[in-house]
């Protein structure tokens, strides 16, 4: 199929309805308009149900009622959104409900601002809503790879029976790209999917079934039976922090004398500085986390060159994976931070400036 | 031996976690009752709210949801998107409903959303502990309203009904009481409607059923009766107040 040029809200809307996404309810704000809107446009083609909430929060409690019934769903919000949604979240994540979560994220804190921004990290990946659970949360940092990441973040909800959050921001939402679709599900695929949560979901009974009594539940009054079942989710989440580990290197290598972590858009920016030094005859690595939960401590730990004398963080917040690069390091060499906050996005020639310093260190 | 009165299919064999004297019991057994004679048994589900009826998803013997406090339209909507085929109530009580979860009902109505709203007033928060609820009637004591409410600074009691029946799209609201056998009846009569409607695909039905609460009023369950005739009654008027089957706008 040939590439065709679109925002990245729009790309992932498509890339969701191609996945099998049937079910989507949102509410509108900025840098996600495009995504609501084109899922207002496109839902109806596809026999879906596009509907839009009074509210963020009656939006994702819609998302737990059709993800009850065993359906591929998804919404969609910008970060003032986002939290609005968070005690839905927690719930989906309690009664272990697959469904797909979208921040295109903007400045904070507060109403903040409608620029890119990275300052929801804490709250997709340490938490956000009450209680002791964990979202997979993936972080494009391209149109393409953010339509990708739709049908992986449907596939990977399904399998785990768990929230999955794509953490996007401002810049990939708006910005176009060329992007190339995968091939859409079928209806008999579609239905295949459906028919794998039949053991637990609300449905029908069909004649001659068992009459069954299905629970979409969050709540277990008892102590020792609620420990039991948050021990279980957290077997789940051990599962997933073995199997779904993902990141990229780039020019990651022995000679690296400086080894830079960022994710997202603050990534791109990197890679272009990087590219700018190689020039110069030194060598810096990055490590990109494309899921930043699962965190690849190990990984990023044994990326750690011979010739590495600080490993730098460059985040579009005030330093939050920093803390998780931090655990990873674990006082192996310094880690530096820098960081540029409000929804301004710092430039290549920045970081250039700020690794050419720390090289000259 | 001839069986002349039995749990109905769509309950659970589990025990009702209510206080002795709640009427809970009596709207499940109608709910319940209602679903049996539509044949609805195979095809429905049901939302249990945040409250003294938190638990009914254990209750009714079918597949159920239980959702965060207020959010059980929202959740239902969910469902009836998802499962077109099947047939969606919610349970809720007057905190839920009329309090934290007012967008979400109100919005559903507007929508005219294919499911069936019970709910259940007793004019306080009964799970919590008897604090006053949107529903609680001018100058009656409860947990936070220790020297009664004050219209003049926490406002009037919330008629639901009368709100709803605002919009254009509810096919069907009405008011019954469970404070007599007689009103059970009718109450009875409501509910069934209510459940024939949505299996008939009219549209929104919603059917308020004012109870009472003798743990957390002070009151002994059939002194409560008598409370309620008097003094929730003349505020929340039975009636009904949408009926787009038989005429009423």
């Amino acid at each position: 199929m040939a590439k065709i040029l679109m925002k990245g809200n729009e790309a992932v809307a498509e890339a969701a309805i191609r996945s099998g996404c049937r079910l989507y309810f949102a509410y509108p704000i900025t840098p996600q308009s495009e995504l609501i809107e084109y899922m207002a446009r496109m839902m109806p083609k596809v026999n879906g149900t596009f509907l839009q909430a009074e509210s963020e929060v009656a939006a994702i409690n819609m998302v737990y009622g059709a993800a009850g019934c065993g359906k591929r769903v998804m919404t969609s919000s910008s970060s003032p959104g986002v939290s609005l949604k968070m005690e839905g979240v927690s719930y989906i994540a309690g009664a272990q409900l697959p469904c797909v979560i979208i921040n295109v994220q903007r400045g904070g804190p507060g109403l903040g601002d409608i620029q890119p921004a990275q300052g929801d990290y804490f709250q997709a990946t340490k938490g956000g809503g009450h209680g002791d659970y964990r979202l997979i949360v993936m972080a494009p940092s391209s149109v393409q790879e953010f339509a990708d990441m739709a049908s992986e973040a449907f596939d990977l909800a399904d399998k785990y029976r768990n929230p999955v959050m794509i953490l996007a921001d401002g810049m990939l939402g708006q910005m176009m790209e060329p992007v190339e679709f995968k091939t859409a599900r079928t209806d008999e695929e579609i239905a295949d999917m459906w028919l794998q949560h039949k053991s637990w979901c609300i449905q029908p009974n069909e004649d001659g079934d068992k009459k069954h009594h299905h629970e979409i539940n969050s709540l277990e009054i008892d102590p020792l039976v609620l420990e039991q079942h948050v021990n279980k989710l957290y077997e789940k989440y051990a599962e997933i922090e073995k199997n779904e580990i993902s990141y990229e290197k780039f020019n990651v290598s022995d000679d690296n004398e400086i080894l830079c972590v960022a994710w997202g858009t603050a990534s791109r920016v990197v890679k272009s500085a990087i590219n700018e030094i190689k020039v110069s005859g030194k060598s810096v690595g990055l490590i990109r986390p494309i899921n930043v939960w699962p965190f690849p401590y190990e990984e990023l730990k044994k990326a750690i060159g011979p010739k590495v004398k600080k490993v730098y963080v460059f985040e579009l917040n005030t330093g939050q994976m920093l803390d998780d690069v931090k655990i990873a390091v674990a006082g192996k060499v310094p880690v530096d931070f820098w960081g540029k906050v409000g929804g301004v996005v710092f430039t290549p020639a920045e970081i250039l400036e700020k690794l050419e310093l720390a090289l000259k260190e | 031996m001839e069986i002349i009165a039995t749990r109905p299919e769509a309950l659970t064999d589990v025990p009702f976690t209510y206080c002795p004297g709640c009427l809970h019991g009596v709207a499940h057994r109608l709910i319940a009752e209602a679903i049996d004679e539509q044949g609805l048994i195979n095809k429905m589900t049901g939302v249990a709210p945040v409250g003294c009826s938190v638990f009914a998803y254990k209750f009714f013997n079918m597949d159920m949801a239980q959702a965060a406090h207020g959010r059980a339209p929202a959740v239902a909507t969910g469902m009836k998107r998802a499962r077109p085929e099947m047939h969606v109530f919610t349970y809720q009580g007057d905190g839920d409903l009329a309090a934290i979860g007012t967008a979400e009902i109100v919005h559903a109505a507007n929508r005219g959303e294919q499911i069936s709203v019970f709910f259940v007033n007793n004019a306080i928060y009964g799970m919590t502990g008897g604090q006053m609820a949107p529903t609680t009637l001018p100058e009656m004591k409860t947990t936070t309203s220790p020297y009664g409410r004050k219209t003049d600074d926490v406002g009037f009691p919330i008629r639901v009904c009368e709100l709803l029946s605002t919009l254009v799209a509810p096919y069907y609201i009405e008011r019954v009481s469970l404070l007599s056998p007689g009103e059970i009846i009718k109450a009875k009569k409501a509910v069934s409607k209510a459940i024939q409607y949505n299996k008939e695909g009219r549209g929104f039905t919603f059917v308020e059923l004012v109870s009472t609460c003798p743990t957390n009023w002070g009151i002994d369950p059939i002194k409560s009766r008598d409370w309620a005739k008097e003094n929730m009654l003349p505020f929340f008027k039975p009636g009904c107040f949408r009926d787009k089957g038989e005429g009423v706008e």
